[in-house]
C-alpha cells in the first residue's frame, strides 16, 4: 500500500490533479437529488463510452468501401470470433443511447432543470441530442446494405427539396452525382471522426457546467426560480441539506450504469446484430427499404402528410423544432420548476410521446404501402367464391391478376392502402363500382386503359357479390324510377 | 519592462495573429475547393454522358422492361453501386420512354406490374401509369425520364446523376425529360 501511495504521490506532484478531482467528486449536492430519477445522464455517458470502445473494435475489421463494406460486415458476423457480438453490442448500444438521451431530456424538462442558471447546459444538451441522432443515421449508412443504400436515396431526395441550393446539397452529401464509394467514405468520416469529436467536446462542456452550477435540486411545488435570488438559495440549500456527491449519490449512478451495460449485453446476446440485409446492389429493385427504429416515425409522417404539405413540413418543421428547443430556456427561464404545477409541460410530453409512439407503431406494418406480393401470394378465401356464377369467378380472377389485392384486402389478407373490400357491395352501387374501377379517384389509379369491357363487367360482377349473406347490396333507388325497371 | 516595449510586443502579437489569418486564408481556398469539388463538377455538367442500354431488339414493342447501365463516372471503391437500373418502355418503333427506377417522391425503387399497367413504390405507396404519369399516392409528379436516342440499333440514354425531386426547375415539367 505504501508503495502505491508513493507512486501516486510521485505522479500527483507532477500532474497536480488529485485535489481538483477530489473537490469535484465530493462537491455537495442537495440530499434529495440522490434519486433514481437522476441516473439517466450518467447512463447516457456510460453507453457513449461503450459505443466508443465497440466502435473502435469494429473499425479494426470494417472496410469503408462501397465494394467491400458489406463483405467485411459478413466477415465480422461469421468469420471472426465474437465479431457478431461486438456488432450487436454497438447496434443495441445505439438504440439504448437514443432512448436514454430522450428519457434524460424528458426528465430534465419535467424537473425544470433547464431554467436559470442552467440554460446553456440545456442548449448544449440539445446539440448532444442532434449529434446522437446524427450518429444513429450515419451509423445506419455504414451498415452498407440495401436499406442503407435506399435510405441514402431518401435522404438525398429530402435534401434536394431545399430551394435553390438543393442539388448542390445533394452532391455535397453524396460526394458525387450518385450514391457510391465516395458517399460511404464521407459518412464513415462523419461517423468516426467528425461527430464523435464534437460529441466528446460537447459532453465535456455539458459535464463541466453540471459541476460548476451544481445539479438541479429536486423541484418543490411553489419554490419559484428568480434570477436575483436563485444562486444564493441553491447554495444555502446545499449547505443546509447537502451531501457529498461521492459516495452519497454516486452509488445509484453506478448501479444503474452497470444495469444498462448488462441490459445492452443481454439484448446483444439474445437478439444478435442488425443485418446487414441484402447486398447494396442498385439493380436489385425487389426491396422494401425501411429506416431503423428511431426514424420509423419519420417514415410514417412522410406517408401520411398531404403531398402539398410535405416539402414545407420537411424543410421548416425541423428548423422550428430545433429553434423551439433552443429557445425554451429563454421563454421560461424563471418560475415554477415542479411538473406538478406545469400542466402544459406534462401535456406536451404526453402528446409528443403518444404521437411518436403511434407513428412508430404505424410504420411497423406500413398500411400505406402496397403489398407487392399479395396478388400472387394471397389466394381469394373460399367463402368469397361459394355460390358464385361463372362470370363472377372470372371477375375474381381479374381481381387477383390485376393486382387489386396489393392495395385491397379480402378476408383480412392483402394490402391496406385502400379500404378492405369484404363488404364493398354494401357501400357502392353497381354504377359506382364501375366508375371507381375505370376512373379511379380518391387515392386509386384509374384502370380504364388496362381492363377490357369484358374484364370490367366480370370484375364488377364479382365485387357486387361482396356483401354479408342475408344483407342486400347497395342499390340506386332512383334507377327503378328513371329506367322503369322492376326487380 | 518599459511601456514602449509592451506596446511593441502587443503590436507584434497583433501582426502574428494577422499573419496566421493570412495563412488560414491561403489554406482555406484549396480546402474549400476540395470539399466542394463534387458540387462544382456537377454545375459544369461534368457528370452527364450517353450510355448504352442494349440493342433495340431487347425491347419488344409495347412492353416495359428493366435495363441496367453502368454510371459513366466510376471510382475504384464503388463496387456494385455504379450499376443502375431503369425501366425502358418501347412505345412503338423508335419511340421510347426511359424511366428512372427512383420514385419521384423519395427515391425508392418502383416496380412495374404489366398486368395492371402500373408502377408501384414499396415505400410510401406512390403509383404511376405505364406512361410514367402520376396515378396516386404522395408523389407530386410523374416518374423521372432520361433523354434517349436510338443509334445503330442501340438505345442510349443520357445519365450520370441520381434523379431527385428538387433536381432542377426543368425537371418539374413532364415535357422536358431530365435525370
Amino acid at each position: 500500500m505504501r508503495l502505491i501511495s508513493r507512486i501516486g504521490g510521485w505522479f500527483d506532484e507532477r500532474l497536480q490533479i488529485a485535489a481538483p478531482i477530489r473537490d469535484a467528486a465530493e462537491h455537495p449536492v442537495p440530499r434529495n437529488t440522490a434519486s433514481w430519477w437522476y441516473v439517466f445522464g450518467s447512463a447516457a455517458l456510460v453507453v457513449f463510452i461503450l459505443q466508443l470502445v465497440t466502435g473502435i473494435m469494429l473499425a479494426l475489421v470494417y472496410v469503408p468501401s462501397a465494394g467491400e463494406a458489406w463483405n467485411s460486415l459478413q466477415a465480422l458476423n461469421h468469420d471472426i470470433a465474437l465479431g457478431w457480438f461486438i456488432r450487436a453490442l454497438h447496434g443495441w448500444g445505439s438504440n439504448f443511447m437514443v432512448a436514454i438521451v430522450l428519457i434524460h431530456m424528458t426528465q430534465v424538462f419535467l424537473f425544470g432543470a433547464y431554467k436559470f442558471p442552467r440554460e446553456l447546459t440545456w442548449i448544449v444538451g440539445v446539440f448532444l441530442l442532434l449529434m446522437t441522432l446524427g450518429m444513429a443515421f450515419t451509423g445506419q449508412v455504414l451498415r452498407f446494405d440495401q436499406d442503407a443504400y435506399w435510405g441514402l436515396g431518401i435522404g438525398a431526395s429530402i435534401a434536394s427539396r431545399v430551394p435553390i441550393a438543393g442539388p448542390a446539397i445533394v452532391k455535397l452529401m453524396l460526394g458525387g452525382p450518385i450514391i457510391a464509394g465516395a458517399t460511404l467514405s464521407r459518412f464513415f468520416a462523419m461517423h468516426v471522426f467528425v461527430i464523435p469529436g464534437l460529441l466528446i467536446g460537447f459532453v465535456c462542456l455539458h459535464l463541466l457546467m453540471v459541476l460548476k452550477l451544481g445539479i438541479n435540486e429536486w423541484p418543490m411545488p411553489g419554490r419559484l426560480v428568480r434570477r436575483a435570488t436563485y444562486v444564493n438559495e441553491y447554495h444555502a440549500l446545499t449547505r443546509k441539506d447537502g451531501a457529498p456527491f461521492v459516495p452519497f449519490a454516486v452509488w445509484k449512478d453506478l448501479f444503474f450504469a452497470a444495469f444498462i451495460l448488462l441490459a445492452v449485453a443481454a439484448c446483444a446476446a439474445w437478439f444478435g446484430p442488425f443485418g446487414p440485409a441484402g447486398k447494396p446492389d442498385p439493380t436489385i429493385i425487389q426491396t422494401v427499404p425501411k429506416p431503423d427504429y428511431f426514424f420509423l416515425w419519420l417514415y410514417a409522417l412522410l406517408s401520411l402528410l398531404p403531398p402539398s404539405m410535405e416539402t414545407p413540413a420537411l424543410l421548416i418543421g425541423p428548423v422550428l423544432v430545433i429553434l423551439g428547443l433552443l429557445l425554451l430556456p429563454f421563454l421560461s427561464g424563471e418560475g415554477e420548476k415542479s411538473w406538478k404545477r406545469r400542466p402544459i409541460a406534462v401535456l406536451t410530453v404526453l402528446l409528443l410521446a403518444i404521437t411518436l409512439g403511434t407513428f412508430t407503431h404505424l410504420a411497423e406494418y406500413a398500411p400505406w404501402s402496397p403489398q407487392m406480393n399479395a396478388w400472387s401470394g394471397a389466394s381469394i378465401p373460399d367463402q368469397f367464391l361459394k355460390y358464385t356464377s361463372a362470370v363472377e369467378r372470372q371477375g375474381a380472377l381479374v381481381f387477383q391478376v390485376k393486382q387489386c389485392r396489393n392495395c385491397h384486402s379480402l378476408g383480412e389478407n392483402g394490402g391496406e392502402r385502400g379500404p378492405a373490400l369484404d363488404t364493398v357491395a354494401m357501400r357502392l352501387t353497381q354504377d359506382q363500382l364501375i366508375r371507381q374501377v375505370i376512373q379511379g379517384g380518391g387515392n386509386m389509379p384509374a384502370y380504364g386503359k388496362n381492363l377490357s369491357p369484358a374484364e370490367t363487367t366480370a370484375l364488377v360482377a364479382f365485387l357486387e357479390t361482396l356483401h354479408p349473406r342475408g344483407q342486400a347490396p347497395a342499390r340506386d333507388a332512383s334507377r327503378d324510377v328513371v329506367l322503369g325497371e322492376r326487380r | 519592462m518599459s511601456d514602449q516595449t509592451t506596446t511593441r510586443r502587443r503590436l507584434f502579437m497583433k501582426l502574428g495573429i494577422l499573419f496566421n489569418g493570412f495563412a488560414a486564408a491561403v489554406l482555406a481556398v484549396p480546402i474549400g475547393r476540395f470539399l466542394l469539388s463534387s458540387v462544382t463538377r456537377g454545375r459544369a455538367n461534368g457528370y452527364l454522358s450517353w450510355v448504352s442500354l442494349g440493342r433495340l431488339s431487347d425491347f419488344p414493342e409495347g412492353e416495359t422492361r428493366l435495363a441496367t447501365f453502368r454510371n459513366p463516372l466510376m471510382m475504384p471503391t464503388d463496387g456494385k453501386t455504379v450499376d443502375t437500373a431503369c425501366w425502358v418502355r418501347r412505345v412503338e418503333g423508335q419511340k421510347f420512354q426511359v424511366f428512372a427506377v427512383n420514385c419521384a417522391h423519395l427515391g425508392c425503387p418502383v416496380r412495374w406490374f404489366p398486368q395492371s399497367g402500373l408502377f408501384m413504390c414499396p415505400c410510401h405507396g406512390g403509383a404511376y401509369y405505364r406512361d410514367g404519369s402520376r396515378a396516386s399516392g404522395p408523389p407530386e409528379r410523374g416518374l423521372f425520364e432520361y433523354p434517349y436516342k436510338v443509334d445503330n440499333g442501340l438505345i442510349t440514354i443520357q445519365a450520370g446523376e441520381m434523379p431527385t425531386p428538387g433536381a432542377s426547375v426543368a425537371c418539374t415539367e413532364r415535357e422536358r425529360p431530365c435525370a
